[in-house]
């Protein structure tokens, strides 16, 4: 039966409906909004015993946050560990994923099933042992202590995710590839790996969020030299007096690069999101 | 003689083997070998970062050893520390924390995330913009995330206590409703809800875009039939597509207890644990045990105390359904 809804209906029905999303978008959007105004705002305007909603924006906190507490060390030491768990974790977990989707060897199914449930170890569980274990390898204050845990916390989703691509890739590529002579390194590098492209730019996007944000092995394994930017945006919650400027402000920072992931390449992040519960 | 000769005959007897356990056979093939060597980074990477923590975290757990005794130092203490965790009113709060902040997580994420999935289900104008906006709050880092509602909760400058108040001022009748300052994270009842918020927040639009992509994903033809069969609104959801999207919920589950069990940075910095130990979840109490208190050996054994609960929730819930099961190219 086809339903003959009045079209004044349809109409109200219609802005009901867009209502609720706009709603929903603000409580998405509000905290986020909290954290940039608040990052602009002078300390007076922060205190004041109303909430201020118009005020004179500063730009004091970033000011502050860049120039005074050795900002370009910590960025340094965010970008450097997040592009080289990035890379080490993708060119990995390609190399792994291939095997497990085209190759056979004994044990296959055993790593496959083994990396998802990798997945579920919390990182305080690691915590103890890594920090024993790096202290042992003496590796535990430096950037290559944080970039080897990084790159094993990335590589189950990556192998997961990279699996589930190259399945999708026609088997008949390959097979022509192998009459025309190619090795398994050259079909992978030649005719996979371009084809991939998409995959490896979701697989890249979170990993490169893991390496960004993680905050508890961070706090551990570093030093005021190696330390990453989410430790030292804590830095600033003292126990009396919070600055609650300059702490928007470094959140802002912090917050910057995952967001503008996500606005340039939403579709991306939301198959990230979905790979293993929708498509698998 | 010249028949014993013949049945030890070591070239025949190799290529029998071969044919009788298909696995040797493929480790003569030199394509295993290219695997294994595809392999190699990976696994290497994956065991000296992971699985040797893990199984050395066990280990550990049979040692008495504190922060800055060297590590051939520590004391040999068997199975005491799990003993000394039944008694440990600590471990029990904090067990009892974490089953409940995962609970609530856990029932209101689904339900809010499925239902409005479910209400905005067809396609609507600025589609694209709207996602984007819903999967914002999923990407910031938690501790921006723990740093945001810990101001926005802030007993002094906090907005939502000064609405609040604002609106319980206004409308006096509403002031027992909670419409006061509630002082969120300095009070004991509070502190676990304006967490299990701030995760809501954060997570229910995962919980949403998986659920819609899982609904764009049922074949049409089915949800037609259902409306020629007579079935309204309400039954269509509850008879048709919930259970078609039974596998994908219970991954989404699945997922999320994991992350649940995992989280501790937005934690960390909203509450620390506290107000007394309202808020700390056995995460949290791990690193306080390893890193305020001292004791590793003692934290290494809770932590595995949390593999063994995080195991056993989801060996409980692969038992109901089995996603794993259904995918025929692993």
């Amino acid at each position: 039966m086809i339903k003959q809804k009045p079209e004044r209906k349809i109409k109200w029905g219609s802005i009901a409906y867009f209502a609720v999303l706009v709603f929903l978008a603000l409580i998405a959007l509000f905290p986020i909004y909290m954290m940039l105004q608040t990052s602009f705002k002078a300390q007076v305007d922060i205190m004041s015993s109303e909430p201020t909603w118009v005020f004179t924006p500063t730009t004091d906190n970033y000011e502050v946050v860049i120039f005074g507490q050795k900002f370009d060390r910590y960025l340094t030491n965010s970008v450097i560990v997040g592009l080289t768990t990035t890379f080490l974790t993708l060119f990995t977990a390609g190399l792994a994923s291939y095997a497990l989707a085209r190759l056979q060897f004994p044990g296959r199914g055993l790593l496959a099933h083994s990396t998802l449930l990798i997945r579920m170890v919390p990182t305080a569980v690691l915590a103890v042992p890594v920090f024993a274990l790096w202290q042992n390898w003496g590796i535990e204050d430096g950037r290559l202590g944080l970039i080897l845990f990084y790159t094993a916390l990335g590589l189950p989703f990556a192998i997961w995710l990279l699996f589930g691509f190259i399945k999708q890739i026609p088997i008949e590529l390959e097979e022509a590839a192998i009459i025309d002579g190619c090795n398994a390194v050259q079909i992978f590098f030649q005719i996979l790996f371009p084809l991939m492209r998409a995959g490896y730019a979701v697989a890249a996007i979170f990993t490169f969020r893991i390496a960004w944000n993680e905050f508890l092995l961070a706090l551990i394994l570093t030093n005021r030299y190696t330390r990453t930017l989410p430790v030292a945006t804590t830095l600033y919650l003292t126990d009396e007096g919070v600055q609650w400027g300059r702490i928007m402000a470094m959140g802002t920072l912090l917050v910057i690069p995952p967001l503008l992931l996500t606005f340039a390449s939403a579709r991306q992040v939301i198959q990230g999101m979905t790979a293993g519960a929708v498509k698998g | 003689m010249t028949q014993v000769t013949r049945v030890s005959d070591l070239p025949r007897k190799r290529t029998l083997s071969l044919a009788t356990f298909g696995a040797f056979k493929s480790f003569a093939d030199p394509k295993t070998y290219v695997a294994f060597l595809f392999l190699l980074p990976a696994v290497a990477i994956l065991v000296v970062g992971l699985l040797v923590p893990l199984f050395n975290a066990f280990d550990l757990s049979m040692y008495r050893w504190s922060i800055g005794v060297p590590w051939d130092k520590r004391q040999f203490i068997g199975w005491a520390a799990f003993e000394r965790m039944l008694t440990d009113d600590y471990v029990h709060t904090s067990i009892g924390v974490t089953l409940q902040y995962a609970f609530w997580i856990m029932v209101l994420e689904m339900v809010l995330g499925t239902a409005l999935a479910l209400m905005l289900e067809r396609p609507f104008a600025g589609v694209a913009v709207f996602r984007t906006i819903f999967i914002l709050p999923y990407m910031v880092s938690p501790v921006v995330v723990g740093l945001i509602w810990r101001y926005m909760l802030d007993a002094r400058v906090g907005v939502i206590d000064h609405y609040l108040e604002a609106i319980g001022k206004a409308l006096p009748f509403l002031q027992p409703l909670g419409f006061t300052r509630l002082e969120w994270l300095g009070s004991p009842d509070l502190a676990l809800p304006a967490l299990v918020l701030t995760d809501l927040w954060q997570w229910t639009p995962f919980i949403f875009i998986i659920v819609l992509a899982g609904l764009q994903g049922l074949p049409a033809e089915v949800t037609e039939a259902s409306r020629i069969d007579g079935a309204n609104w309400l039954q269509t959801i509850l008879f048709v597509k919930l259970p078609m999207l039974r596998s994908i919920l219970l991954i989404t589950v699945l997922m999320r207890l994991i992350d649940v069990f995992k989280a501790l940075e937005v934690i960390f910095i909203m509450t620390f644990g506290g107000p007394g130990l309202s808020t700390e979840v056995l995460s949290l109490h791990i690193y306080k045990t390893a890193f305020t208190s001292q004791e590793l050996g003692y934290a290494a054994a809770i932590s595995v105390l949390l593999i063994a609960i995080i195991l056993v929730l989801s060996v409980g819930l692969l038992r109901i359904s089995n996603p794993l099961k259904e995918r025929s190219d692993l």
